[in-house]
């Protein structure tokens, strides 16, 4: 019952002075604030709710609201899953399921991406979960780029979003794999591990496993959660800011149209489910271009980043979006050049 | 953020999504076929963040606490990781203090216009029963401008919208499309023919009316499928303001 995992016994960091502060006050911080706020808000009420009835701003707490709330069941099947990865799982497993090689842990770890359906927001907790499981990261970040474009949902939801063209599902399922596989590789012959701050996990040694996973689950849904709102947040910002009829001055150009797709793919942070259908209402762009918002959106976003800086830390995050952003855009135009 | 902090904001995000799940103001958010989802992730969260307060209660009641329940980050604090979790204060306070309403007429008119969707199959079933036929607006424009209004003519149609103004006269009977949520929403435009006089941006409206020619948008870029009224109606919003 007793966690030994070494991986799991690392201690988390702690100020010595904010624990003697904390030692000698445990109680009063951030519950009281938390009460202060809340009470402040609702008698603040009456102040505040006209202050979003104006057309642009209400569209804004709209969009966000929405972004948010359509998010959080993805983000709790991801967190949950994460969780009992971390309590229930021994990290002998993954050694074993995994081939030792990473040239062959890689493929195997993108083709995993299929079975996990949903958003995003799941797979990043989970691929955290797993690297704090002894996961080599190689193989972790193949299956966060993979899941979340490879999956069940998405392709049959690509599917039904270009009835005429079933060979952008395929062409989404082979670009989004090979970008997996190839950022897993190029992590695996480059990746130094310093630019990975270790998922910086609460101290579960001596739990019970349902204390564990509680905690764990936790921990990783706060801290999520808050990214999300920031991702939601700038997504609701662009949305009611950036006129989509500049889109129709774009779209006749051919390199215009890929960095602006691409480009949009990661401002807008539009659920890997949904982008199909906002990819197909986007009629006066080429399917290569629409192929390369589909790809680009999955691995890289707002929402993503700063997801990804959350569980993997600021400076893996921007290395990581940067490089998958210029190569997803380069394995879509080549698949989208051989089957479009 | 403590760890009861942190319980406590579970408890409140929980309470959120299960408030607008089970009240049905969801609908104005996400698409209905989320609605188990949110139910289920919602209940989750509450029942996580009642669970880690319970332990905490039953830990105070005794004296020596028991490992289990103090063999965690009681006392610990994290920095940068979870003074990010503060920020989930904002859906929290959006969905119960100002609850945003719908995407209305300020949404329809900032999207780029667009071309109604090419149905999947080529051929149109029978237009529903009913003498008016109820029908979305994406179904209407559909008929109207890929089928040419075969199934549509000689028959009473009843179509539910908002206005939005057209800078040409008259106006638009609008409906924002949604697939997953109400960030992906594009409006479907149905022009109104007849002498109703143009009512205020947003309203809600019912309207029977016949098939008409469609008409070219102010860009003169696509068709817009066209209704000629015969009885137009105010009523309230509906419970499910987005067609799906």
């Amino acid at each position: 019952m007793t966690q030994t995992d070494p991986v799991l016994a690392q201690p988390v960091v702690a100020a010595e002075e904010v624990e003697q502060r904390l030692r000698r006050n445990p109680k009063v911080d951030s519950l009281v604030v938390l009460v202060i706020v809340l009470v402040v808000a609702m008698v603040a009420r009456p102040w505040l709710v006209p202050m979003f009835t104006g057309p642009a701003i209400a569209s804004w707490a709209t969009i966000f609201t929405a972004v948010c709330v359509q998010a959080i069941p993805f983000l709790v099947l991801g967190v949950t899953l994460s969780a009992a990865i971390t309590a229930w799982v021994p990290s002998s497993f993954f050694e074993r399921a995994l081939p030792k090689r990473p040239a062959a842990a890689v493929p195997v770890a993108g083709l995993a991406g299929v079975i996990l359906p949903g958003c995003e927001c799941g797979s990043v907790p989970i691929a955290g979960g797993l690297v704090a499981r002894g996961v080599p990261v190689s193989s972790a970040i193949a299956f966060l780029l993979s899941a979340p474009a490879i999956n069940p949902i998405v392709l049959v939801a690509t599917a039904v979003a270009f009835p005429r063209n079933p060979e952008m599902v395929l062409g989404r399922f082979c670009a989004s794999l090979l970008l997996a596989v190839l950022v897993g590789y190029a992590w695996a012959l480059w990746g130094k591990p310093a630019w990975v701050r270790m998922p910086r996990r609460p101290d579960l040694t001596g739990m019970s496993r349902p204390a564990a996973f509680a905690t764990s689950a936790r921990h990783d849904f706060i801290s999520a959660g808050g990214f999300l709102v920031v991702g939601a947040a700038t997504a609701a910002t662009l949305q009611v800011v950036v006129p989509r009829a500049i889109l129709d001055h774009v779209a006749s150009s051919s390199v215009l149209s890929v960095l602006v797709l691409a480009v949009l793919a990661v401002v807008l942070a539009i659920c890997s489910e949904a982008d199909a259908f906002v990819a197909a209402s986007l009629s006066q762009f080429s399917l290569t271009s629409r192929l390369v918002f589909l790809v680009v959106g999955p691995a890289v976003d707002v929402k993503l980043i700063a997801l990804q800086a959350a569980t993997f830390g600021r400076r893996f995050a921007v290395r990581l979006s940067s490089f998958t952003f210029v190569l997803a855009i380069g394995c879509a135009v080549l698949v989208g050049w051989v089957l479009l | 953020m403590k760890r009861e902090t942190q319980n406590l904001v579970l408890l409140l995000i929980g309470g959120a999504v299960l408030k607008i799940s089970i009240t049905g103001a969801f609908s104005l958010y996400v698409k209905q076929g989320l609605r188990p989802y949110l139910i289920v992730a919602g209940s989750l969260l509450l029942v996580l963040g009642v669970y880690g307060l319970v332990i905490d209660v039953l830990g105070y009641r005794k004296d020596a606490e028991p490992p289990a329940a103090e063999a965690d980050e009681h006392g610990h604090h994290h920095p940068g990781g979870s003074s990010v979790g503060w920020l989930l204060l904002a859906p929290i306070m959006a969905i119960f203090l100002v609850a945003p309403p719908a995407l209305g007429a300020y949404a329809a008119e900032r999207a780029a216009p667009v071309a109604t969707p090419k149905p999947v199959s080529a051929s149109f079933p029978a237009l529903a029963a009913g003498n008016p036929a109820s029908t979305t607006l994406a179904d209407y424009s559909s008929r109207a401008i890929w089928d040419k209004g075969a199934t549509l003519k000689g028959r009473d149609v009843r179509l539910v919208g908002f206005v939005t103004p057209r800078t040409a006269g008259g106006f638009y009977l609008t409906r924002l499309v949604i697939s997953c949520c109400a960030a992906d929403a594009f409006p479907i435009k149905i022009y109104v023919a007849g002498d109703a006089k143009t009512p205020a941006a947003n309203t809600w409206l019912q309207i029977d009316g016949t098939f008409a020619a469609p008409v070219r948008d102010e860009a003169d870029q696509y068709d817009i499928a066209t209704l000629k009224a015969v009885k137009v109606r105010l009523i309230a919003q509906p419970e499910v303001p987005y067609e799906q």
